[in-house]
């Protein structure tokens, strides 16, 4: 009696077993569906500019609704400018961070400090955008960009950078609004990695009578550059995808400049502020497009430090 | 000429001030952020601010229906999110070492974690606003839990591997079927965690703004139908800001100040159970 009643309990827990990992089974198909429909839905829908403008439509800086020519190059090359401003002051400015709270502070600081600087990740990018609008633009507009004009607007070679008048709002004031966004990002990777460089090797430099400088540049920093590649690129994936910071200070202007102070647009602000107003279908199909030039952009970047952060963990586990 | 060692005193003393300078950079910033929300937002915080429309051009009003809208989507998104993102993350930490769908999802929802939000909108707006041929809060829901998912589904596998096989191996000695493994022991074991995962993707989809331009947009008005636009915080304060009254521009500092406690609360609240997951006992 008591047999019989096991073995069915046996097989309904089997039964169970089964269900369980097919439900388990189905949710994850459900996530792989979700991103593979997400490519497709972009694809779909820039098929009828792909249609009408082809290759050219990546170099063409045309942008008129009215006439229904479209191509993407002043938002490309904006979110690329944007990015590499922000990257150019996000770099060192995070290296900095990561080394005093890795081998400059005091223990009882690290963790504290590393949280502020993680609460500056947590801030919604919409009040960064604020905060620049309304708050750092004119203060910039006042002070400093006459001075950079005055200063580095001087030097030959790249004083043109900085000519026109002082708006505020453009593709500098961009950059370094993306520069405070990305800077968490980028130090709390780097302070990671930095923290697994064995302490013996640490230790063995300090013993040659290596300043703690000299032990950072050429011990740690070889030892983790895989990794601080990897954290630059996450980085450089943030601020490529970007969207309201950059909307509120870009300035949003189809129009190609040398000069930073004045106003651009990025791929993400263009969406921002005409996909809902766009009508006939080769607008909505453009915009669209800049959305999957935009995924496959931020892919690139995303791909290749995954690449380098799998090598450090590689060597990680190599090393001894 | 400085003796060699001198120099090398130098360099070292003018890098590690500049470390130290590039810290209080980046403080700096974010008092200088959190100063600005407070000097600008906290005056206009009354008790109309939570039981008040947002207002016309030049009247007073308060935040009542952002508040309310975004508090529906964001749960929402959250119920929808978070069972999807614990079932996958569970397939791919307690089944995921067979098969091709593991590696395939764990890649992709590793894209889909970076992906930039305004492309999720972009993607609800065409399958879904294009179809339906209206704006409304379902949509801005499922655009958020686009952003859950991946969030929940990354903590769960994480914390899950966190677990050390002893444990199940210890509930299958004892005859456990695996199922009952899985609910039972290594959920259990892991809760904290996951818990940590629910709510940092709350504080992420808090605060987002651009997939709900596309999606939910917004409404002036009261409305508890989820099919109609919806008002919600991050919207209101984009069109309130960059609009040219200043009542409206007012009520936007406003609501940027209670979106940023909102979040930056919820991140330190993930922070301390986070640390009790990782440091038990």
């Amino acid at each position: 009696m008591s047999k019989i009643h096991f073995a069915a309990k046996l097989k309904r827990q089997l039964l169970f077993d089964r269900i369980f990992h097919k439900v388990t089974w189905f949710f994850t198909f459900v996530v792989f569906a979700l991103l593979a429909a997400l490519i497709g839905s972009l694809i779909i829908g820039s098929i009828p500019t792909i249609k009408a403008f082809g290759f050219d439509f990546l170099f063409s800086a045309d942008w008129n609704p009215v006439t229904e020519k479209f191509g993407a190059l002043v938002p490309i090359v904006g979110t690329l400018i944007t990015s590499m401003i922000a990257l150019s002051i996000g770099i060192p400015v995070s290296f900095g961070i990561a080394l005093f709270l890795t081998e400059l502070s005091p223990p009882w600081l690290r963790r504290p400090l590393g949280t502020a600087i993680e609460l500056l990740a947590g801030i919604p990018s919409i009040i960064y955008g604020m905060w620049g609008l309304f708050v750092f633009a004119p203060l910039f507009a006042q002070y400093i960009q006459p001075w950079l004009q005055n200063s580095l607007g001087q030097v030959p070679g790249i004083g043109f950078l900085f000519e026109g008048s002082f708006m505020g709002i453009g593709m500098l004031t961009a950059g370094i609004i993306l520069a405070i966004m990305v800077i968490p990002f980028i130090a709390a990777v780097m302070r990671d990695v930095f923290e697994i460089v064995p302490s013996m090797l640490k230790e063995s430099a300090y013993a040659f009578g290596a300043t703690t400088w000299e032990v950072i540049w050429h011990v740690v920093l070889p030892y983790t550059k895989i990794g601080v590649v990897g954290a630059i690129m996450l980085g450089l994936g943030r601020a490529l995808g970007e969207t309201m910071a950059v909307t509120f200070v870009i300035g949003n202007a189809h129009q190609l400049h040398t000069s930073l102070f004045m106003p651009g647009n990025s791929i993400a602000s263009a969406l921002a502020n005409e996909f809902t107003e766009a009508d006939g279908e080769l607008y909505t199909s453009a915009l669209i497009e800049l959305g999957l030039i935009l995924f496959f952009i931020t892919f690139v970047v995303l791909a290749f430090s995954k690449i380098l952060l799998v090598q450090l963990k590689k060597r990680e586990g190599t090393a001894t | 000429m400085i003796p060699v060692y001198t120099r090398r005193r130098i360099v070292n003393a003018i890098n590690l001030t500049f470390s130290i300078l590039a810290m209080a950079f980046g403080l700096f910033w974010l008092f200088w952020i959190l100063f600005t929300l407070f000097e600008k937002g906290l005056g206009g915080i009354s008790i109309a601010t939570f039981t008040q429309m947002t207002p016309a051009p030049g009247s007073t009003g308060g935040l009542l229906n952002a508040i309310a809208g975004s508090l529906v989507m964001v749960i929402l998104a959250t119920l929808i999110g978070t069972p999807v993102g614990i079932m996958a993350g569970t397939y791919l930490a307690e089944y995921g070492q067979r098969g091709w769908l593991a590696p395939v999802t764990r890649f992709i929802n590793d894209i889909l974690l970076s992906a930039p939000s305004i492309v999720i909108g972009l993607f609800v707006y065409t399958v879904y606003v294009a179809k339906m041929g209206h704006f409304s809060g379902w949509a801005g829901a499922l655009a958020l839990s686009l952003i859950v998912i991946p969030v929940v589904v990354r903590t769960t596998e994480d914390m899950l591997r966190l677990i050390p096989d002893s444990l199940r191996e210890a509930a299958a000695a004892l005859g456990a079927p695996q199922w009952k493994i899985v609910t039972l022991v290594t959920w259990r074991a892991s809760k904290v965690g996951i818990m940590t995962g629910v709510l940092l993707a709350i504080a992420r989809i808090s605060g987002e703004t651009a997939p709900l331009l596309f999606t939910s947009l917004n409404n002036q008005f009261w409305n508890a139908d989820m099919n109609q636009p919806m008002a919600n915080l991050p919207v209101v304060i984009f069109q309130f800001a960059m609009s040219p009254y200043e009542n409206w521009q007012e009520l936007a500092w406003t609501g940027a100040l209670l979106i940023t406690l909102g979040v930056l609360g919820l991140n330190i609240a993930a922070r301390f159970f986070l640390r009790k997951q990782v440091l038990p006992n």
